[in-house]
């Protein structure tokens, strides 16, 4: 998929992506010469189409998690399927992204089949983007950003 | 007025969606999670109901009993078995970054199913509104197919089975997810009926250029339980038949063996193999097999 400014016959350039929770898409491409953005919408059903195949319009912000669409698609996934549930630990070391009370509370309502991925993820994020502390408004952000709906 | 601008191949730029990068890097990831498995075979029947998952994770014991180091892939997402069969009941997969550890059976069988995450009776139900499902459930289920690939650290194995649900479609998804598959084992039973479905099956694995090693007869017989004595049990001879008419080899025939059945049930394999007719018929199987593949 190319996006064309067809104004300046510019090949436009991906800016960013949002959905905003209703399982829709919106991705912004911007004209690098007339900076004029355009964002394409896609409905419920193109945005689960192209998230079927494991991909994400705009590529990926953080590594892809190992099996991140059977946890993150799946309904009805064991609580003990996977060893990596356990909340988030104080920093070991100096760098180490630090999880506030309310993130690590708020981490603990996720269902334990998803949760140890959602906390990778979130890590991978504030790592990527320089955040020290992940905090329930990190979340957010990285949510919409990242595409982690129902997470 | 027709709106002048160039089209897609005349702009020679990347793709803005980045989505081409990325399944190129998913084939990637399985390429090369694979690059230490030896061979890998698909297991398919074509039919539902001849008993493969059984007999596939009866073979993985028995190679495995050889000394051989196999991976199980169950590819039936929908009806998946081969953990309980394979006599897996732990839980807790290890997972990290890198990938996600398979169980490992008690003889030794390296194993991946969705029996292993689904809770225990659950269908598998996707997160998307049902009422569209047709228009995804079939990329959902091969993206699924394709991380149980690339994000098991399947390790350096001699042989990984892949057992393929009823149908052809999960055999299509099977080749073009991977580098290399050395071959196919076919399952069926003596009926005229299987014989035809999976002869049509057959017809598509030598249409897609897939070898077949071999067809495997199950159900061909009863055993008693009591005496030993393997005695009739459905009409016909599809194995031999299937054999000839696509020119590969009939690999054995296999009885319907209750003492089999019961001990697959509690997930003893090991039994099967060392006190049932029906085992001593795989271990044939897979001394045939293992030279179809080498």
């Amino acid at each position: 998929m190319k996006f064309l400014c067809i104004e300046c016959d510019e090949q436009m350039i991906f800016e960013q992506r949002q959905l905003p929770g209703d399982g829709t898409l919106a991705a912004a491409f911007r004209c690098p010469r007339c900076e004029r953005v355009v964002a394409m919408l896609t409905n419920p059903m193109e945005t689960q189409l192209v998230s079927s195949l494991g991909i994400k319009i705009g590529g990926r912000e953080v590594p892809e998690q190992p099996l991140e669409l059977v946890r993150s698609e799946v309904v009805g996934g064991r609580d003990d399927a996977f060893a990596d549930a356990d909340p988030p630990l104080p920093p070991q070391a100096p760098g180490t992204v630090v999880w506030s009370l309310a993130a690590v509370e708020r981490l603990e309502g996720v269902p334990r089949f998803v949760r140890g991925m959602v906390k990778r993820i979130y890590a991978d994020y504030a790592k990527e983007n320089g955040i020290a502390e992940i905090t329930p408004e990190i979340m957010d952000r990285a949510r919409s950003e990242l595409g982690l709906e129902g997470m | 007025m027709m709106l002048k601008h160039r089209t897609y191949a005349e702009v020679k730029g990347g793709d803005s969606s980045r989505m081409a990068e990325q399944v190129n890097a998913q084939q990637a990831r399985v390429a090369e999670r694979l690059a230490g498995v030896k061979a890998c075979v698909a297991v398919m029947s074509g039919k539902g109901g001849v008993g493969k998952s059984l007999t596939t994770a009866a073979i993985a014991a028995a190679c495995a009993a050889r000394g051989l180091a196999i991976g199980l892939l169950d590819a039936d997402l929908v009806g998946p078995s081969a953990a309980r069969m394979s006599g897996v009941s732990s839980t807790g997969l290890e997972v990290d970054e890198s990938g996600v550890d398979p169980a490992t059976s008690p003889a030794g069988v390296r194993v991946m199913s969705m029996d292993l995450l689904l809770d225990d009776d659950a269908p598998l139900a996707w997160r998307e509104p049902e009422s569209e499902s047709f228009v995804w459930r079939g990329a959902q289920e091969r993206s699924a197919l394709r991380e149980f690939l690339s994000d098991v650290r399947w390790g350096d194995l001699d042989l990984l089975l892949v057992d393929l649900p009823p149908g052809t479609q999960r055999l299509i998804d099977l080749a073009e997810l991977l580098p290399r598959l050395d071959g196919l084992l076919v399952i069926t039973i003596p009926s005229a009926a299987s014989q035809s479905a999976v002869s049509r099956s057959m017809r598509l694995a030598a249409d897609r250029g897939i070898r077949v090693l071999g067809v495997l007869e199950n159900m061909a017989g009863y055993a008693c339980a009591d005496c030993g004595e393997v005695r009739s049990l459905f009409p016909g001879d599809a194995g031999r038949r299937l054999a000839d008419q696509h020119d590969t080899t009939l690999l054995g025939r296999i009885p319907f063996d209750p003492d089999a059945a019961g001990h697959a049930d509690m997930g003893a394999l090991d039994q099967i193999m060392d006190h049932t007719v029906a085992g001593a018929a795989i271990d044939e199987v897979v001394g045939k097999l293992l030279k179809a593949i080498a």
